[in-house]
């Protein structure tokens, strides 16, 4: 809608009500989870869930990151933190590099057949995981890094490279064919062109890219559950263990600082990043 | 051939190479995995692959299966009301944050929020917000409505619903962004046109701005419909499928039995019924768009 902002008028006041509402209905979760974060178990058992703490204290946040038990060690979510960062560095580089190789590729050389091979790429982005999760464990097993750092970055590498290389041919289709020619003429050749023309150009779309595959990556269940072994399981894994599979008297409030904790590097990229954020949903949808 | 010949067909084949990884992936991950389901599924595989051939009968067990045929009915339901109420809730949202309010930046940031979280963190959240002794019900009841009962998560015909809740709280914010980006790009002659002729605004929403945002909607249902078939971290975090196996989906039917059943070829014809589903609602929707997409960068030649 466009033009100026308008009056104040009983309708305004309903489009007011209704976004308060809505804002109220998003909101109240995380009130929630910092709430009973911030809650000892004993005010938790009072079952007053919008109220204030009375004595807010930072136990549960302490135990959830370094005490509580996820399935069989009893360190908290710390080890997860750090197994997701493992993860999530170089499942967010080596696809980067990789989608934008791709993308520089079928936008610029256009191999014959590569369009033929893209065509399936995106069609395989429909592909539901569970199609494609037996035959990979049976090969990752065969090659030996089943259940390992590797074995997690491949499968993230292999099921991100629809959207990689999308963003990317995507950003390039746009950039105009005479720097690319002229670039040709001036005897640049291949990977020149790509590593010292089209990669330092390409800053805006890695930035969108990196902040998919980090949420992406950082957010996955499946595949950490299935691909990186007991020693290298994603924060996602242990939060769940920590709490479907305790025994005994739940512990909401660690349980909660254990969610928030978990959420907490996405949510930060999130805030941080703004409209890039919503650039990456946009460019990402927006297929073909 | 001299060595600069040579060398000059060797560079010509760089760009076929810098494709190899592209080239494996859909090769060996994509088709070579899903036939390689396809074949399993044709077999009698128990934990190990099989390579005896019994045609259809993983098929015809599977939807014998009560537990399959529970978790596609799930699935239906879920599907449809997951999309539809994220749909319309995500372009409720942004045609009233389109209407010029203070503070649009905050609350567009309230609404997107969840969709930053991971599918686990919004089922525990909200398992722990839907527990009937402790959670919303609770609250309710000690307010002084004594016989208020909220238990859906607790109630094997109504758990399903929970599920849609919480999926739908994670997933509006993202209709929403793209009915934004979709409203920003709509005339401005339009509005002006419509108000000279006197139209209300609720009235050019609803006939003509709606029409013409069919592009994002289509994006906005792939998007929503790829989620709806995906959707397996949510149960498990909420709910673990249950109460029982009531809500159970079929992407935890199949992880179920290729891992803890050690039920291989019934758990690939899950899989390909999964894939043919996805498929059948897709590939229409993609052949659409690319039509309009096609037709549309004729008009501007």
């Amino acid at each position: 809608m466009n033009g100026r902002r308008p009056r104040f008028t009983p309708a305004r006041v309903g489009v007011y009500g209704f976004l308060l509402m809505a804002a109220l209905f998003f909101l109240a979760p995380l009130y929630v989870m910092l709430t009973t974060s911030l809650k000892s178990m004993d005010e938790i058992r009072l079952g007053q869930l919008f109220a204030l703490p009375h004595a807010p204290s930072l136990d549960a946040w302490r135990s959830a990151w370094s005490e509580a038990c996820t399935g069989v060690s009893c360190e908290g979510v710390r080890a997860g933190f750090w197994n997701s960062v493992r993860i999530a560095v170089p499942s967010t580089v080596l696809p980067i590099l990789i989608g934008a190789l791709n993308g520089y590729c079928l936008s610029f050389w256009r191999p014959r057949g590569a369009n033929l091979l893209f065509g399936v790429l995106m069609l395989g982005a429909f592909i539901p995981a569970q199609v494609m999760i037996y035959p990979l464990v049976k090969l990752e097993a065969a090659a030996g890094v089943f259940s390992s750092l590797t074995g997690i970055v491949a499968v993230h590498l292999i099921f991100s490279m629809p959207m990689m290389t999308l963003l990317f041919r995507n950003y390039y289709a746009a950039i105009p064919s005479e720097l690319f020619k002229a670039a040709r003429i001036d005897g640049g050749g291949f990977w020149r062109i790509f590593v010292q023309l089209m990669l330092p150009m390409s800053l805006p779309i890695v930035i969108v890219a990196a902040i998919m595959q980090v949420t992406g990556v950082w957010n996955d269940y499946l595949f950490g559950l299935v691909f990186a072994g007991r020693d290298n399981l994603p924060m996602t894994v242990q939060l769940n263990n920590l709490i479907n599979t305790t025994t005994g008297e739940r512990l909401y409030n660690v349980n909660m600082a254990a969610t928030i904790l978990t959420s907490a590097v996405p949510l930060v990229v999130y805030l941080v990043s703004g409209r890039w954020f919503v650039r990456g949903i946009t460019a990402g949808a927006v297929k073909g | 051939m001299s060595a600069s010949r040579l060398t000059a067909r060797l560079r010509r084949l760089v760009p076929w190479a810098a494709l190899l990884p592209l080239a494996a992936t859909v090769l060996v991950a994509y088709l070579g995995a899903a036939l390689w389901s396809l074949r399993i599924s044709l077999s009698s595989s128990h934990t190990f692959p099989a390579s005896d051939f019994v045609g259809a009968a993983q098929y015809e067990r599977l939807f014998d299966n009560e537990r399959w045929q529970l978790a596609l009915h799930n699935l239906g339901i879920y599907g449809a009301l997951f999309i539809a109420a994220s749909m319309a809730i995500g372009f409720l949202l942004a045609v009233f944050i389109d209407q010029k309010v203070r503070g649009d930046g905050l609350l567009r940031t309230a609404f997107l929020y969840p969709y930053a979280m991971s599918f686990v963190a919004t089922g525990l959240v909200w398992q722990w917000v839907l527990n009937p002794d402790s959670g919303l019900q609770n609250v309710v009841q000690q307010l002084g409505w004594k016989s208020f009962v909220f238990d859906w998560i607790v109630d094997q015909d109504r758990v399903i619903y929970t599920i849609v809740i919480a999926s739908v709280w994670q997933a509006s914010g993202l209709v929403m962004a793209l009915m934004l980006a979709g409203l920003r790009g709509v005339d401005i002659e339009i509005w002006k046109a419509a108000r000279l002729d006197g139209i209300p605004t609720w009235r050019v929403y609803v006939s003509i701005v709606l029409p013409m945002l069919g592009p994002t909607l289509a994006t906005a249902f792939v998007v929503l419909a790829t989620a709806v078939v995906k959707a397996f971290d949510v149960v498990v975090a909420m709910t673990q499928g249950g109460p029982g196996t009531a809500s159970d989906l079929p992407a935890k039917f199949i992880m179920d039995h290729l891992f803890g059943r050690a039920n291989i070829a019934l758990a690939s014809a899950g899989a390909m019924v999964l894939l043919a589903t996805v498929l059948a609602l897709v590939a229409p929707l993609l052949y659409v768009r690319g039509h309009a997409a096609r037709k549309a960068a004729k008009v501007t030649q």
